[in-house]
């Protein structure tokens, strides 16, 4: 479970998260959506202890992990996998290295054993007899699957993807959003979704959460996010150009005459 | 006026934050070389990119710097009828001061970019923030390493232009000045003492420390993309260079004036 209270942080005079509160349950799957720059990827990072909020109180199981030392967070860390928005993949190792990196890192497994745990994990994503492939020759929807694989190899507790399904093909999506339901269903992973893509956040989610202005204005079932009379919700999920997020921005989009 | 200074004492702030920050990275280095667990191995590689990769080139330019500070003293020597001492001046200049501040140049100039650079992309592809979130030390998986491949490197790729630079003496003194061969060898072992390689060596385990903290703190502290990257490895070498210079002009100081040798 993870609980944020009163979660503030800001870069130089800009404030990102401003008062965030918000909760995921244990097994459930918490998409995130919102406009670029609201701070979504920033929460991820909190969570994960990458960067150190200004104020407030982050829990995961019940641990209060924003005061932890490096040397705590790091066990902790070993139940959480995060997969980066752009695969984050160790572009001077194979995949196979790639995936195996905490096995190798932190377990003394025999070479057979690292194998197989690697190919279950590549298999998991639909990944095949890639283990020799560098990085640089993979397409970014095969990264984005040897990201999440690497997380697998790990078998966490929590999963937090950043936006798992942005550039890659239409049907590697529905495989990623089926894998992201599976984890839930059979694995029983708490998994925050960070999203744009308003279909996957319906697939996938238990919950969805919108985020506005670093705080959360909208939590509620898929169903209940669809149906919301909110206006910024509502133009946000339809996705139209013109509305109170735009207009609160002062952007005006032009048209081509 | 009062812009001036304060221009000055803000410059005077981020040289000490800079020195500072350099300070801890060193410090967290050192600590984390002598902390378990062990992986000699990814040292031995960062060795292995090191030292072949810059041997030959600091090789070629300790050759020819031999010859050049040869041709130069017999432009004077010869004046006097002393070009006999040719040989020692070659070889002290070059063990004392240029074949290890040249390598440490040619080698901040090659493996440091390189760090600062490759380290950088990390920076800006996440990389770094990944191999946190497994709960691994960025300071020991990317910092260490480098660190010591370049202190176990630059001593030997030191003595190896030490070498090369005597033999590019020996082919002016031999066969433009006409000093026998015999003759040269005898006046280069009377005028080098072990003293003299051995206060060349250790400015070059400090050389190539200084190669890897800079390298890699300006990686580390990449911000934006590409731009970034371009701008960290030219800060890298730039850095190097003037904290080379420095440290050889520190060292030699307290080499001749605190230890007399």
């Amino acid at each position: 479970m993870i609980e944020i209270h009163n979660l503030y942080k800001s870069f130089g005079s800009q404030m990102i998260l401003n008062n965030l509160n918000l909760t995921v349950r244990r097994g459930e799957t918490k998409a995130i959506i919102g406009r670029s720059g609201v701070g979504k990827s920033v929460l991820l990072k909190n969570i994960v202890g990458l960067i150190k909020p200004d104020s407030g109180s982050i829990k995961i199981n019940g641990v209060e992990v924003t005061d932890l030392k490096e040397k705590e967070y790091n066990k902790l860390r070993m139940e959480i996998g995060m997969v980066f928005q752009g695969g984050a993949l160790f572009d001077s190792m194979s995949v196979g290295e790639n995936v195996a990196f905490v096995l190798n890192e932190f377990m003394n497994l025999d070479k057979k054993t690292v194998l197989d745990r690697v190919a279950d994990s590549l298999a998991l994503v639909g990944l095949k007899d890639v283990e020799q492939l560098m990085p640089a020759q993979l397409s970014g929807g095969m990264k984005k699957r040897v990201s999440l694989a690497r997380v697998l190899c790990m078998e966490p507790q929590i999963i937090l993807y950043d936006e798992p399904t942005s550039e890659v093909d239409p049907i590697t999506a529905a495989a990623i959003n089926h894998l992201i339901i599976d984890l839930r269903d059979k694995l029983k992973v708490t998994s925050i979704v960070v999203t744009h893509d308003m279909n996957s956040a319906y697939q996938v989610a238990d919950s969805i959460a919108m985020f506005y202005r670093g705080q959360v204005i909208a939590d509620g079932k898929p169903d209940d996010i669809r149906n919301s009379k909110h206006p910024v919700v509502q133009q946000f999920i339809t996705g139209e150009a013109q509305g109170p997020i735009t207009e609160d921005e002062n952007l005006i989009f032009g048209h081509v005459k | 006026m009062l812009n001036l200074v304060l221009r000055t004492g803000s410059a005077t702030n981020g040289i000490i934050r800079y020195v500072g920050q350099l300070t801890i990275l060193f410090s967290q280095t050192v600590i984390l070389s002598l902390t378990p667990s062990f992986k000699g191995a990814r040292s031995l590689i960062q060795a292995n990119r090191i030292g072949p990769g810059s041997c030959v080139i600091s090789s070629l330019v300790a050759f020819f710097v031999g010859m050049i500070i040869a041709l130069q003293m017999a432009y004077q020597m010869v004046q006097m009828s002393a070009e006999m001492l040719i040989p020692k001046i070659v070889s002290v200049a070059l063990t004392r001061e240029l074949a290890p501040v040249l390598t440490a140049l040619i080698v901040a100039g090659r493996v440091g970019a390189g760090i600062a650079a490759e380290i950088g992309s990390m920076k800006v592809t996440e990389q770094v923030d990944a191999l946190k979130a497994f709960a691994v030390n960025p300071v020991k998986y990317l910092v260490v390493p480098r660190f010591l491949g370049l202190i176990l490197m630059l001593p030997v790729l030191a003595m190896l232009s030490d070498v090369i630079g005597i033999w590019g003496g020996y082919l002016i003194c031999v066969y433009k000045l006409h000093i026998s061969h015999e003759m040269f060898w005898k006046m280069v072992f009377s005028a080098l003492a072990i003293k003299d390689i051995v206060t060349g060596l250790v400015k070059t385990f400090f050389f190539g420390a200084i190669i890897a903290i800079v390298g890699c703190h300006q990686g580390l502290n990449v911000r934006g993309g590409a731009e970034g990257v371009g701008k960290a490895t030219t800060a890298a070498v730039v850095r190097s260079f003037i904290l080379i210079i420095m440290t050889d002009c520190l060292i030699t100081f307290i080499f001749y004036f605190l230890l007399n040798v």
